[in-house]
C-alpha cells in the first residue's frame, strides 16, 4: 500500500513538475503541497489523468496556524473511484489573497468553499456564490479562527415588549473555563531536584 | 382580454415544515408550479461542534459525534475513533472491532428505517412510518441495553469499545435478525410496487453516474447512480472484509432507486450482523494499553499505577502525536469522514467532519430544477438529509 503511494507521489511529481513542490506519505495517506494559484491547474489534471482519474471531490476545508505565514492552509481531498485511491492537496494563504475557485471542476466544490469562507475567511475568487453557508444571517467574524472566541461575541433572547429576538452582547454568569490539563511537570525540562541530586552524585563520586 | 404576464415568485419551504426533514429553510423561485432555482439555506442547527471539539480532550470530543446524525449515532462515533487511532497506532482487539461492526450495522438499519418510512410519509404513505419507529425501539432498546441511552450512546472508544455487551444481549439480537426481514417484506408489499408511491418516484430527481461524481455523492445515492462504490468493501475497516455481503446498485439514479437500494441494504446488514453474531471472537472489547484506555475497576481498587492511569485518562487525557489523518466510514447516509490533525496535545487542533448529507443537499438544486414543486420532497426524502450532520 505504502509503495504504490509513493509512486502515485513519483508521478504526480513528474507530471505536475513546476506546481506541485511537496509530496509525502504518512499514516497510509499521500498529501501532496500546491503552489496556491495552481490549485486549479493541479486539481484538473489529477482528475483528467487516466492514471490518476480522482473525480470526486470528497471534502475541501481550513485549518488555521496564527502563528505562521500565511496562516491558512486550505485542504482539499480527492477520492479516485476507478483506482480505489484517496489523494490529499494542500495549499496555503492568507486572509486577503484569494485562493482560486475549483468550482468549474467539482460542482461540489461551492458550497464547501463557501463553508470555508464563512469559517476562516478565505477568500476564494471566481465562486459563483461566496455567501456565508453556517453562520446567522449578519454574523460578523470567523468563527473557526483559532483567535475567535469559544463563547463568541453575541447572544441571542425573545424580547417580550420588542416582539422579536434581539441580539446583545455575551454574558457569562460564571466565566468559562477552559482547563489546561497539561501537567506542568512536563513542561520542566529540569526539575529543582534534579539539580541538587546531580550535584551531590557528582561530588559522592568524586569523593570516591 | 389583454394577454397578462405571469411573473416568477419565491416560496419559503421551511424551516419548521415538517417534509424538510429538520431545520432546512428552502428558497423556491417557482414558474408556476414549475421550480426555477431551488435555495437551500442551511446552518440553522450550526452548534459549533468543530470548534467545541478543539476545545475538548479526545475522550469528551467522542459525544460530540452522536449529536451530529443523531439517526445513526455510532456510525459517527466509528470515524472519530478510526482517526484518533490511526494516529496513535492503536490496533483493536478482534471482539473489539466486531463489536464495532455488529453496532454500525444496527445503527444502519435505524437510519433506513427512519429515511425509508419517513420518505413514504412525504409522499403519502403513512402506515410505513408507524410500522417502522416500532422496529427502530426495539433497536433502540438494544443500545440502551449496551450503553445506557436509547440514542446517544458514547459506546464507542478511541481503542475499542467503552465496555462489552451484557449477558443475553447477542441472543436477543440474534432474534430480532430473524425477525426482521418479515418488516421489510411487510414494507415492501405497501411500498414497492404500489402504484402512488411509484408515480411519485420513478424518474424523479434523476441523478446520472457522472452528476453523481460531480456533486461528491457517497454511500447509497452514489449507487443508487449506478456506482458499485462501498467503503466497507473498497477500503475494508476494522475487519468488514471478513464478512460476506452484497452491493445493491441502482440503474436510473431516481427517488425509486434510492428507495430500492436502501431496501436491499437492509437485508445485507442483516446478513452482515448475522455473521459477526455467529463468529464473535472472545477476549477484551478495547486496546489493553493503560495510556489509551482506562484499567478495570477492581484493578484500581489494588494498583497504584492503575489509579494514577485513570486520574490522567479522565483528567489531561490521551497525548496524540502530530499528524493529520482522513479517517473515512461507510456511515448509512454515505461517506463520514473525520480529518484530524493532531499537534501532539491532549486536544484535537483541528476536527473538520465530512458529513455526506453536505454534499448531497448541495445537488438538491440541479436535482429539483424543470421538477413540480411536490417532487422537491420527493428528493429530499429520498436523499436521506439530516441536519445534525449538515449544520454541524
Amino acid at each position: 500500500m505504502n509503495q504504490a503511494l509513493a509512486d502515485l507521489g513519483d508521478y504526480i511529481g513528474t507530471v505536475l513538475m513546476d506546481t506541485v513542490t511537496e509530496s509525502r506519505v504518512a499514516h497510509d495517506e499521500l498529501t501532496v503541497v500546491a503552489a496556491r494559484d495552481a490549485v486549479p491547474q493541479v486539481l484538473s489534471t489529477l482528475r483528467d489523468d487516466v492514471n490518476l482519474y480522482f473525480r470526486v471531490l470528497i471534502d475541501l476545508c481550513g485549518v488555521d496556524y496564527p502563528g505562521r505565514e500565511p496562516r491558512f492552509d486550505v485542504v482539499y481531498h480527492l477520492l479516485s473511484l476507478k483506482h480505489n485511491q484517496r489523494i490529499r492537496v494542500v495549499t496555503r494563504t492568507d486572509a486577503h489573497t484569494p485562493v482560486p475557485t475549483v468550482t468549474h471542476l467539482y460542482s461540489a466544490a461551492t458550497w464547501f468553499e463557501r463553508e470555508c469562507w464563512d469559517m476562516y475567511g478565505v477568500l476564494f475568487a471566481d465562486n459563483p456564490d461566496l455567501r456565508r453557508m453556517l453562520s446567522d444571517y449578519g454574523f460578523e467574524g470567523h468563527p473557526l479562527r483559532k483567535d475567535f472566541p469559544l463563547s463568541g461575541h453575541t447572544q441571542v433572547r425573545y424580547d417580550e415588549t420588542q416582539k422579536r429576538v434581539v441580539y446583545e452582547p455575551v454574558n457569562l454568569t460564571q466565566e468559562y473555563r477552559d482547563f489546561d490539563f497539561l501537567s506542568p511537570w512536563e513542561a520542566m525540562t529540569a526539575m529543582p531536584g534534579d539539580t541538587v541530586l546531580s550535584g551531590r552524585d557528582d561530588s559522592a563520586e568524586g569523593e570516591a | 382580454m389583454a394577454e397578462s404576464r405571469i411573473q416568477n415568485y419565491s416560496v419559503n419551504f421551511g424551516p419548521q415544515h415538517p417534509a424538510a426533514h429538520g431545520v432546512l429553510r428552502l428558497v423556491l423561485e417557482m414558474d408556476g408550479e414549475v421550480v426555477d432555482r431551488a435555495d437551500p439555506h442551511v446552518g440553522l442547527l450550526h452548534r459549533g461542534t468543530e470548534k467545541l471539539i478543539e476545545h475538548k480532550t479526545y475522550l469528551q470530543a467522542l459525544p460530540y459525534f452522536d449529536r451530529l446524525d443523531y439517526v445513526a449515532p455510532m456510525n459517527q462515533e466509528h470515524a472519530f475513533a478510526l482517526a484518533a487511532e490511526r494516529l496513535l497506532g492503536a490496533e483493536v482487539p478482534p471482539r473489539g472491532k466486531a463489536l464495532r461492526v455488529l453496532w454500525c450495522e444496527i445503527g444502519r438499519l435505524l437510519n433506513h428505517i427512519l429515511n425509508l418510512t419517513t420518505f413514504a410519509l412525504d409522499v403519502g404513505a403513512m402506515t410505513p412510518m408507524l410500522w417502522g419507529f416500532e422496529e427502530r425501539e426495539k433497536m433502540m432498546s438494544f443500545y440502551e441495553r449496551v450503553s445506557g441511552a436509547r440514542m446517544h450512546a458514547n459506546y464507542f472508544r478511541v481503542g475499542g469499545v467503552a465496555r462489552d455487551m451484557p449477558d443475553g444481549l447477542a441472543e436477543d439480537i440474534e432474534r430480532f435478525v430473524e425477525e426482521f426481514p418479515k418488516f421489510i417484506d411487510d414494507l415492501e408489499g405497501l411500498l414497492t410496487d404500489n402504484r402512488i408511491f411509484k408515480q411519485r418516484t420513478v424518474d424523479i430527481g434523476v441523478v446520472s453516474p457522472e452528476e453523481a461524481l460531480d456533486w461528491g455523492f457517497s454511500g447509497s445515492n452514489l449507487r443508487a447512480s449506478g456506482w458499485a462504490w462501498d467503503l466497507r468493501r473498497a477500503q475494508p475497516y476494522d475487519g468488514y472484509e471478513q464478512y460476506d455481503f452484497d452491493i445493491p446498485v441502482g440503474r436510473n439514479g431516481d427517488c425509486y432507486d434510492r428507495y430500492l437500494v436502501r431496501i436491499h441494504e437492509m437485508r445485507q446488514s442483516l446478513r452482515i450482523m448475522k455473521q459477526v453474531l455467529q463468529n464473535l471472537p472472545s477476549g477484551p472489547v478495547r486496546v489493553e494499553d493503560n495510556k489509551v484506555t482506562p484499567p478495570p475497576r477492581a484493578e484500581m481498587k489494588t494498583s497504584m499505577e492503575a489509579l494514577i492511569h485513570h486520574f490522567k485518562l479522565f483528567t489531561e487525557g490521551v497525548h496524540v502525536p502530530a499528524g493529520e489523518v482522513y479517517a473515512p466510514v461507510e456511515a448509512p447516509k454515505g461517506e463520514f469522514g473525520v480529518y484530524l490533525v493532531s499537534d501532539g496535545s491532549n486536544r484535537p487542533y483541528r476536527c473538520k467532519i465530512r458529513a455526506p448529507g453536505f454534499a448531497h443537499l448541495q445537488a438538491l438544486d440541479f436535482m429539483s430544477q424543470g421538477h413540480m414543486l411536490a417532487d422537491v420532497v420527493a428528493n429530499i426524502g429520498s436523499l436521506d438529509i439530516v441536519f445534525g450532520e449538515i449544520d454541524r
